[in-house]
């Protein structure tokens, strides 16, 4: 599904080297976790992948079932069937929320060279998806995430996951901000998406949200590296022991 | 000394290309005091503290610069989708072939050009009288030279709640008209009208309207300033508001070489409420101004002003507004916000806000700003597969909400959005080809 070779990746405003050699391969169906202590690159891995500007890829390469990502304009990669939920959702006064959903549905199936869902269509398959995230009208009438609670928000982009129904997930410290019962509703709600052949990368500084996502493999990064992959049980050792042993023995 | 001689000569130049109409009756007599309020004042330079920011030269030409004739093709003419009453002026003159039976309108409605004569009119009261009115603190040569020389317009009156819309509609098709016009408009006490106005009118547009609302008189404005690229145009809505009277006016401009909109407006009776707002889009050589005075002289009463302008490719902006609250007018409410986004760093915005209170019971805000369009917007946008320009347009929507909000027809509301949502469309795919 998704290949990652070598990546390296610098500020473009400034000489930062943020990643120094990122490889992962995440297979379809698979759900992989990366976890790492604050500043180890991890948010800059998933805006990369989404093609955020102001990063500087100088080399490596990112595949996403064959196609070169790194190549594409953002709405290109989400065409592609790229989907990043992000750790600060953005909030846009003006633009209402489901008029937002409509037109990026509508977009990624003009480009796939699909028929655009009808009004009355699109309205029928976001009240049924919407009620499973707890998402009520209001939600849904208001300007996209202004003035939404932080858990609104989450449930908000995993809303747009559900609608967009992407090949490739990115969720992005999507516990963040989140109480338990919050971080359940999310969570059922990205399981809900998991069918074999969807693959998903969780980003996470914690364990907790590994305990509703579990994970096939997971990663720890630090210092723009993966340092070690194992198995779920190795987010229980961090759980256990913090990063610092990890780091340590790495050293 | 120097100036005014200047303004005299600009004046006299401008004057010696015109033809003033025909003078008898209660119209030659205001047409007469007009012209004496215009030599007093000469015409604008930009050394006035009000033309500071727009340059009046192709407006003071004795001839109107040369402007090509837009074909907008397949788009509809504006408020297509509305049952309204349509008036036509071609080039500023009256079309009767095009426009419907002035007899069925349901409102009284006569041809300025056909009301002159008589010794008395309801409109006398009003015509030039208004625009007299409004020339103080700040002047406005060319509402007095509108109402000295206007070769048409419409005198309309509203005594019940009128039926449907009237559209006066302006058509250019000359390179090189210069079109004035001159409206008047009386809403009686306790009656409805709305008036919309469409079309570029001519190469070089001069309009006046001025409006009286009666006691509890409510009246709605929606304006489509048309698409011709090279077109001029200096506009003044003046309106007085007697108690419990609304006045809302909303203008849409996109394109157009020089366009100042003015609006004048006197709150004269309490509780009554004034509502101006405007939403631009600009291209390339493009110089929009809005230039608003709002007096309140009575107690209780609100009024706002909306204003937003979207500017690329050198694009200026321009506001003046001003809140003037006399002494006594306790309660007032008055907010006033004017923001620009700039979509390079060519373009500019210039603003002017100004409040001026004589009275120590009152609310007024105002605020300004210009910003760049929100990259991180754009880029969740874009992630969510919505390109670059249509994730854009979607933000340019956003900013112009609050000002197209203003107008409280849903369905006229909804004409504006989509005019406007098919400009940027069209937009879009021209610059991404």
């Amino acid at each position: 599904m998704l290949e990652i070779k070598n990546l390296h990746v610098k500020l473009e405003e400034e000489d930062k080297v943020i990643l120094r050699g990122i490889d992962l391969k995440i297979g379809p169906g698979e759900v992989h976790a990366i976890m790492g202590p604050n500043g180890s690159g991890k948010s800059t891995l998933s805006y990369v992948l989404a093609g955020r500007e102001g990063y500087e890829v100088t080399e490596g390469s990112a595949m996403l079932e064959g196609q070169e990502l790194l190549e594409m304009e953002p709405e290109e990669r989400a065409a592609a069937g790229l989907f990043l939920a992000f750790q600060y959702p953005v909030e846009i006064p003006g633009v209402g929320n489901m008029t937002f959903l409509r037109t990026a549905v509508n977009a990624q199936r003009k480009a796939r060279g699909e028929e655009e869902l009808s009004a009355a269509d699109f309205l029928k398959v976001v009240r049924e998806k919407a009620k499973g995230l707890k998402i009520d009208a209001d939600m849904l009438k208001r300007p996209v995430n202004v003035g939404f609670s932080g858990g609104e928000k989450k449930r908000n982009e995993i809303l747009q996951m559900a609608m967009l129904e992407p090949r490739m997930c990115i969720l992005d410290e999507t516990d963040s901000g989140l109480d338990v019962d919050a971080m359940k509703l999310v969570s059922d709600g990205v399981n809900a998406l998991r069918d074999g052949k969807r693959s998903f990368l969780v980003i996470t500084h914690y364990q907790r949200l590994l305990d509703h996502i579990r994970p096939d493999v997971v990663h720890i990064m630090a210092g723009g590296r993966i340092i070690r992959t194992g198995g779920p049980e190795l987010a229980l050792e961090v759980e256990t022991n913090g990063y610092a042993d990890i780091l340590g023995e790495v050293g | 000394m120097a100036l005014a001689a200047a303004k005299e000569t600009a004046l006299a130049a401008r004057e010696a290309a015109l033809r003033l109409p025909e003078c008898s009756g209660w119209l030659g007599a205001a047409r007469i005091s007009a012209r004496a309020r215009l030599a007093a004042m000469g015409l604008p330079a930009r050394r006035d503290e009000y033309w500071r920011y727009t340059d009046p030269a192709s407006l003071n030409a004795p001839q109107a610069p040369v402007a090509a004739v837009f074909r907008p093709g397949d788009e509809a003419p504006a408020f297509d989708g509305i049952d309204r009453f349509r008036i036509v002026f071609v080039d500023g003159v009256f079309d009767a072939a095009a426009s419907d039976d002035l007899s069925l309108a349901g409102v009284e409605i006569e041809r300025l050009s056909q009301a002159g004569g008589s010794d008395i009119h309801w409109a006398q009261g009003i015509y030039g009288v208004l625009e007299a009115r409004g020339q103080s603190p700040v002047q406005r040569p060319y509402a007095a030279l509108n109402t000295a020389y206007a070769t048409d317009g419409v005198l309309i009156r509203a005594t019940g709640r009128a039926t449907r819309p009237i559209a006066l509609v302006y058509v250019h098709n000359s390179e090189t008209s210069d079109a004035i016009l001159h409206h008047c408009i009386k809403v009686e006490a306790g009656a409805e009208l709305t008036v919309l106005e469409s079309g570029p009118a001519a190469a070089r547009f001069c309009k006046v309207m001025e409006v009286d609302i009666a006691d509890g008189g409510r009246f709605h404005h929606i304006r489509v300033q048309g698409r011709d690229h090279e077109r001029r145009a200096v506009t003044h809505v003046f309106a007085r508001l007697g108690a419990e009277a609304l006045f809302k006016s909303f203008t849409l401009t996109a394109n157009g070489r020089l366009t100042r909109n003015e609006a004048v407006i006197e709150l004269c009776g309490p509780d009554s409420v004034a509502h101006v707002a405007g939403a631009a889009v600009g291209d390339g050589d493009f110089h929009h101004d809005d230039t608003v005075f709002i007096t309140h002289a009575a107690e209780h009463c609100e009024s706002r002003q909306v204003f937003k302008k979207v500017l690329m490719n050198g694009a200026t902006g321009v506001f003046q507004g001003k809140i003037l609250v006399k002494p006594g007018a306790q309660k007032t409410d008055g907010y006033q916000i004017s923001q620009s986004l700039l979509l390079d760093e060519d373009s500019q915005f210039l603003a002017k806000p100004e409040l001026e209170i004589y009275a120590d019971d009152v609310k007024c805000s105002h605020g300004s700003t210009s910003g760049a369009i929100d990259e991180t917007a754009l880029f969740y946008l874009q992630s969510r597969g919505v390109p670059r320009v249509v994730a854009q347009s979607l933000l340019v929507q956003a900013f112009l909400a609050e000002a197209i909000d203003e107008v409280a027809d849903e369905a006229i509301a909804e004409d504006i959005r989509g005019r406007l949502e098919a400009w940027l469309a069209r937009h879009a795919a021209k610059a991404g080809a």
